[in-house]
């Protein structure tokens, strides 16, 4: 990315969301315990392609990017890890209703 | 991250829109996220404290404590020193955590501007600024501070003379870097405490300079 041309720096800011907090302090501590690396979480970054850094956000890569260590690391199984996507959607319609 | 707020009538008190959280609709990566820290916890892996616990230690990082570390280099010619030859022992000096990264200070003279960047994604002395601004992990900022500093500095408001020396420093996840800005003229006789207050985030990006001590 590096060298290429771009446009105008976009200087808006937000105030981070809990669930991106939340994002963070796993691959933080997930990182710490030894369940990944911070290399194995790059090599799953550049795995998805340019298409995921033009319409994934930043916290959405970084999840899927731990996530996928976590798969592969044995931590948990892709089925766990799908069932568990289904039950939290079926708790409620928004980030705050999803929870346990 | 891509954002489309204009609406400058809704600003929370940090001077950003208020971004929804959570009462929009829940998102794929949301659950994801939801899924990920329950089965960790379940498997006993983390605990909801120790989560909360990284959550309150990264808020309560701020550039004010890369601020003091400059006041301190700024008024102690041997700390100076220190923060140049290992900039992560001399921070650990002052009781920052600086965690297992090599810190860099790279200093601005009267010749040679320092800015970073971390072209990959968003490497950025976390742990002694926070969590680095939006646009820092802008692919804009990335792809052209390399290119064209002196246009993504002019962007900033920062127009160097030509004869300045621009030095742009791409980090890595286990290298960060943190600008030393030069001390503003004018403050010769103010404290530590005073001085630390004309040092802006930007500033020790590079991307800024101090504030001038009439402006504070």
């Amino acid at each position: 990315m590096g060298g290429r041309s771009a446009g105008p720096i976009a200087m808006e800011g937000h105030d981070f969301a809990l669930w991106e907090k939340r994002v963070d302090a796993l691959m933080v501590l997930c990182g710490a315990k030894g369940l990944f690396t911070v290399d194995g979480l790059r090599r799953a970054l550049e795995d998805m392609g340019e298409d995921a850094f033009e319409t994934l956000s930043y916290y959405d890569r970084w999840i899927a990017a731990t996530n996928q260590n976590l798969i592969e690391a044995g931590v948990y199984t892709l089925e766990e890890l799908g069932q568990r996507m289904e039950e939290v959607a079926r708790r409620g319609p928004t980030y705050g209703e999803a929870q346990e | 991250m891509p954002h489309d707020h204009h609406d400058h009538d809704h600003l929370s008190p940090s001077g950003h829109p208020y971004r929804q959280d959570n009462d929009a609709p829940l998102t794929y990566f949301q659950r994801m996220e939801i899924a990920v820290r329950e089965l960790l916890i379940e498997k006993g892996h983390l605990t909801p404290a120790e989560i909360a616990t990284q959550i309150d230690t990264m808020d309560a990082r701020s550039p004010a404590n890369g601020a003091a570390v400059v006041a301190r280099a700024w008024t102690d010619p041997a700390f100076k020193a220190r923060l140049m030859e290992n900039a992560g022992d001399a921070t650990r000096e002052m009781g920052f955590d600086i965690g297992p990264l090599h810190l860099v200070a790279v200093e601005n003279t009267a010749d040679i501007h320092n800015m970073i960047v971390c072209t990959l994604c968003s490497c950025y002395p976390r742990n002694l600024l926070g969590l680095p601004p939006d646009w820092y992990k802008t692919r804009a900022y990335r792809s052209r501070a390399v290119r064209e500093p002196r246009a993504v500095l002019r962007e900033f408001g920062l127009e160097l003379p030509e004869t300045t020396r621009i030095r742009v420093h791409d980090s890595t996840a286990d290298m960060r870097y943190i600008v030393l800005p030069a001390r503003p003229p004018g403050t010769e006789d103010i404290t530590e405490a005073a001085l630390a207050k004309l040092v802006t985030r930007d500033s020790m990006i590079g991307t800024g300079l101090p504030l001038a001590p009439e402006n504070t």
